[in-house]
């Protein structure tokens, strides 16, 4: 049997397109962090988008590599690329090199790489191969939720021995796959509450937020049918949450030390740093707050010309959006962004494979939380966590692994119509 | 139907978000022109108040060192753009080369990039500044830091005072990030000592800048900034019009002078000498003049009434006094005579036999040998160096053989000889009082500090205490700045034993050995020393205090190798006094012009160490 070539027509015409959108803007953005004057040449390859350019370049070659691989590889290949990536990170642990505080990365003949960013699209083709075997089933089967959560939970614990917050965060998303595979949408609640909750802890007083749920709860069962089970679950879920409530004020107030406070206290608002974490976040709004609606234009950004904003060609690369496209370039970048997370959920949902599927719901659910944490982030909404905006940012394994990651799935996809033709 | 539910929840998820987002955007983009500004390029820039140092003024609220400004020529380097080099480096004054070295050597600090600024020049003279300013428009990227340097109002105190400087990479790594590289901090001296009260503490100001640095204005009406607090101002003990004429009074010798008013341990005066000009130690030759200073033989910089060490010759017969009638060996009745010496310590002729008094007023060696005798013999120690640690305990309750605790930097501890710094030269119990007898009287291993001497002086004046001597009286105009320095440390000396010796020292200068020193009207007891050492001849010792019965200034003076203590050290001394007590002294011509004539070094110090 000849391996089956996708034909031109079965590929997603959309998300190719808009890939391509995407890191023809980012290498724009990229270029307009760094530019200078006096040295214009997008070609150069000492500067951060030279090297981008030929980052795209291998990210593209490997991108259509994949698009010619038998799909079945991907699938029967699932665990060794787990395990390779697992064992990357591993190596990192011993053969590290550190940059800036977090030794995640390995050198290779002066290439510098981050195992970390592998290891995403490693853990999804792991997980969609672990639950798609024969006879799994995450909804119901104890055993099969305990292995998923460790396919998981082992890159995670690796990740953070290196130093690496941001990455590790980033397999939270594999939340939402759990979700679509049986996960009951109330934990996905519980956990969206207790985050609300924690935070709303750290902002008033513990005392103020159990007499608020106690006033919640006795409105909740005047309003509803009460049987005896209900009062006691509204009690029960009452008292965790004081006691949760109370015991993260206490951490934060005993266990932090005191930067860590300081840190926390700014994002929430509390206090305003503008030397330390602050300092980028004020920078970063500068910079995008100064855009306007029209923007400054290519090339005239003034935050990224002079540096203010640290790190701009890397996490912060939507400052550079933001400040010379102004808020219609913003707009049409987060519309187009969603465009594109929509299309992949289509693309996830119409797959009559189950491995498909659920490969197809961890990109959609890796790439949507690094752009909530990203750009939230150079917004002042979200915390300073260091991950890549996917695309966009510079960094050669980021932009590498996220290609992979995406023509994995384009290719998976790609194959739909195969196998209908196969079953005609 | 439940799956479609659960895409269409991430899909709502994801919407909700990049709705959020959004209106996150049309806030910070549009509604909130905070961030906007203006049309303008505007670029946000942290820049640092350096509050002013505090002055230091003398007890008697003479200005001592002020503030004067200095023109750093800064540089963001990425913002220079279209440098004509030549026009640059004719305002300077300086050729291309230094111009590409400059550079060069600025891209190599730590630190640096191109869109912070960096110092191009340090302390570019006014002429330059103002030649600059002018042009500041055609080299862009260029900009003048004022700061403040020292100036000091006198030539004199030196040592005191001390001086400012760069900081280095540890005190910048020391204050965890306050600092900053080119930061001045103080090295020695009240400089350095006080410099948490002196510096104050910076302030930081966020403006924004428009892309040529010009500003535009307060970041968010100020609401980070912080202001720079300024250095407090520090009043002195130091008494100038003494400090000065001590130093006039040193000149073209070596050695120290330290007065201490003995019921505040206040230092009235600190001399060292060889000194030097402060004034050499400020601007952009600090480093030049520094390491003149540093390769002058005559070791200008060495602090001397702080870290050296002397043999105290006989001014330590008095402490022998008054250990010995402590530990009942002695009394003023004793009587020993005199041959010439004792073994082989010789001593001059007087009368013979004499009882304490007199024996201090001749400063008769061969009595204070035995005494010494008498109580490290002392047959009610087992042992020879039982006897000698009470012995001791004594001496070192005077402040001596340790540093006191003086608030001025660079103290040495003198040495006073430990019972087993004996044992190891002899051997345990194989030494008595014969082997160490010249420690009666002041010479051998003994070595004590000008300032410990004036110590001692000051706890004889006070009749069996000391306060721990120091320098600021004042901080920020608030008296009694530092609660340590109220502290009576009282030796293990009987008050009673005090006045048969002070009367031994009255005698000294009304009819004994520094009869020289005497001044018409003020009672002063005294002791002059003539302390041998190794290297060459003898110094010149002289330590008193007066008035005997309310001692208001205590005095210990040390001439390096010039001979008896009546020579140089009292007469000096007793001019101090003078002056202190009386504001005046001139009173006695021939005495002070004698003083002033000794060219003791042999080299003309005038153009080195004075102006005046």
């Amino acid at each position: 049997m000849t391996p089956q070539q996708p034909k031109p027509s079965s590929i997603d015409w959309i998300t190719l397109l808009l890939y391509f959108l995407f890191i023809t803007i980012g290498l724009l953005s990229v270029y307009a962090s760094v530019y200078k004057e006096t040295n214009p040449h997008i070609w150069d390859t000492t500067q951060n988008y030279g090297k981008q350019l030929i980052w795209i370049g291998i990210s593209v070659f490997i991108g259509m590599l994949i698009l010619l691989i038998d799909e079945k590889f991907f699938f029967a290949f699932a665990y060794p690329i787990y395990g390779i990536t697992i064992f990357m990170l591993l190596l990192v642990l011993v053969a590290g090199t550190t940059v800036k505080g977090s030794s995640s990365w390995i050198e290779i003949g002066g290439f510098r790489m981050q195992p970390a960013e592998f290891a995403k699209f490693g853990t999804a083709l792991a997980i969609a191969k672990y639950l798609s075997g024969y006879n799994k089933d995450f909804a119901k089967k104890r055993l099969d939720q305990y292995i998923s959560i460790a396919i998981i939970l082992a890159p995670m614990v690796i990740i953070l021995l290196q130093n690496e917050t941001g990455s590790t965060l980033v397999f939270f998303s594999f939340v939402f796959v759990l979700y679509r595979e049986g996960l009951p949408g109330w934990i996905l609640f519980a956990g969206f509450m207790l985050a609300i909750l924690g935070v709303l802890a750290l902002l008033i007083k513990p005392l103020y937020i159990i007499i608020g749920l106690v006033v919640l709860a006795g409105i909740f069962l005047l309003l509803v049918r009460r049987t005896k089970a209900l009062i006691f679950l509204t009690i029960g879920v009452v008292v965790v949450s004081s006691f949760l409530v109370g015991s993260i004020d206490y951490a934060f107030q005993n266990i932090l030390q005191n930067h860590q406070r300081t840190r926390i206290n700014v994002l929430l608002g509390k206090e305003v740093d503008i030397k330390g974490a602050g300092y980028n976040v004020q920078q970063s709004k500068i910079a995008i707050g100064s855009g306007g609606f029209w923007g400054k234009g290519f090339l005239q950004g003034t935050q990224n010309k002079f540096r203010f904003v640290p790190e701009q060609s890397t996490d912060f690369i939507f400052c550079t959006i933001g400040e010379e496209y102004g808020f219609l370039g913003s707009s049409i970048f987060i519309i187009l962004y969603m465009v594109m997370l929509w299309r992949l959920l289509v693309m996830a949902e119409r797959q009559r494979q189950k491995f498909n599927r659920i490969y197809g719901y961890s990109v959609v659910s890796i790439l949507f939380f690094h752009f909530l944490i990203n750009v939230g982030m150079t917004l002042g909404l979200m915390p300073v966590i260091g991950i890549p905006l996917p695309f966009f940012s510079y960094g050669g394994s980021a932009l590498l692994s996220f290609t992979i990651l995406l023509f994995i799935f384009i290719r998976l996809d790609a194959n739909r119509v195969n196998e209908l033709k196969n079953f005609d | 139907m439940d799956k479609k539910k659960k895409q269409k929840t991430l899909l709502i998820i994801f919407i909700s978000v990049a709705f959020i987002y959004l209106c996150r955007l049309f806030y910070l983009q549009i509604v909130d022109d905070s961030y906007f500004l203006s049309a303008q390029n505007n670029v946000l820039q942290e820049q640092t108040i350096y509050p002013a140092r505090g002055l230091i003024y003398d007890r008697n609220g003479e200005l001592l060192v002020y503030n004067d400004a200095i023109y750093d020529l800064s540089v963001m380097p990425e913002q220079i753009k279209n440098l004509d080099t030549l026009a640059f480096c004719e305002v300077l004054g300086i050729t291309k080369d230094d111009f590409i070295k400059k550079f060069d050597k600025m891209k190599k600090q730590k630190g640096y990039a191109p869109w912070k600024p960096a110092v191009f020049e340090r302390q570019i003279t006014i002429p330059t500044y103002a030649a600059f300013q002018e042009k500041l428009y055609d080299f862009q990227g260029f900009f003048v830091e004022v700061r403040t340097d020292r100036k000091y109002q006198h030539n004199n105190a030196a040592h005191v005072m001390g001086y400012i400087g760069e900081v280095t990479d540890r005190d910048i790594e020391k204050s965890e990030g306050y600092y900053r590289m080119g930061d001045f901090i103080g090295i020695s001296g009240v400089e350095r000592t006080y410099e948490k009260e002196l510096g104050g503490k910076k302030g930081t100001r966020y403006v924004l800048v428009d892309s040529k640095s010009r500003s535009q204005g307060r970041y968010k009406n100020g609401e980070f900034d912080t202001a720079a607090v300024a250095g407090q101002n520090i009043n002195l003990s130091i008494d100038y019009k003494l400090q000065e004429l001590g130093e006039l009074l040193m000149l073209n010798k070596t050695g120290s002078i330290v007065a201490i008013e003995p019921q505040t341990g206040e230092i009235l005066s600190l001399v060292s000498s060889p000194a030097y000009n402060p004034n050499l130690l400020i601007g952009r030759d600090r480093g030049n003049k520094y390491m003149e200073l540093l390769r002058d033989p005559m070791k200008p910089l060495f602090n001397r009434p702080l870290s050296a060490p002397y043999p105290p010759g006989s001014i330590f017969k008095i402490l022998m006094a008054l250990t010995g009638q402590q530990e009942k060996v002695l009394n003023p009745a004793t009587t020993y005579g005199c041959h010439h010496g004792y073994m082989f310590v010789g001593c001059h002729p007087h009368g013979s036999p004499l009882p304490l008094r007199p024996a201090i007023a001749v400063s008769c060696n061969a009595y204070f040998c035995q005494v010494y005798r008498s109580i490290v013999n002392n047959p009610k120690y087992p042992h020879a160096e039982d006897a000698y640690n009470s012995f001791y305990k004594h001496i070192a309750s005077f402040g001596l053989g340790k540093k006191l605790g003086v608030d001025l930097y660079g103290e040495g501890n003198g040495f006073l000889p430990p019972a087993t710094y004996y044992d190891k030269i002899y051997g345990r119990y194989r030494w008595q009082a014969t082997t160490t007898i010249s420690l009666g009287i002041g010479q051998g291993e003994l070595g004590i500090t000008p300032i410990q001497m004036a110590n001692a002086t000051a706890t004889v004046a006070n009749r069996g205490y000391y306060i721990t001597p120091h320098i600021v009286k004042k901080i920020g105009g608030k008296t009694n700045p530092n609660p340590q320095f109220n502290k009576k440390n009282w030796t293990t000396i009987d008050t009673s034993y005090f006045p048969i010796v002070i009367e031994g020292m009255q005698d000294v200068v009304e009819r004994g050995t520094a009869y020289i020193a005497r001044i018409p009207g003020i009672s002063m007891a005294g002791k002059t020393g003539t302390a041998q050492n190794p290297h060459g001849k003898d110094h010149s010792v002289f330590f008193a205090f007066a008035p005997v019965d309310n001692p208001k200034i205590a005095i210990a003076v040390v001439v390096e190798n010039a001979g008896f203590g009546a020579t140089w050290a009292a007469p000096i001394a007793s001019l101090m006094i003078e002056q202190y007590l009386t504001g005046k002294h001139n009173t006695r011509p021939h005495l002070k012009e004698n003083m002033l004539k000794g060219n003791l070094n042999h080299r003309n110090d005038t153009a080195a160490t004075k102006t005046k």
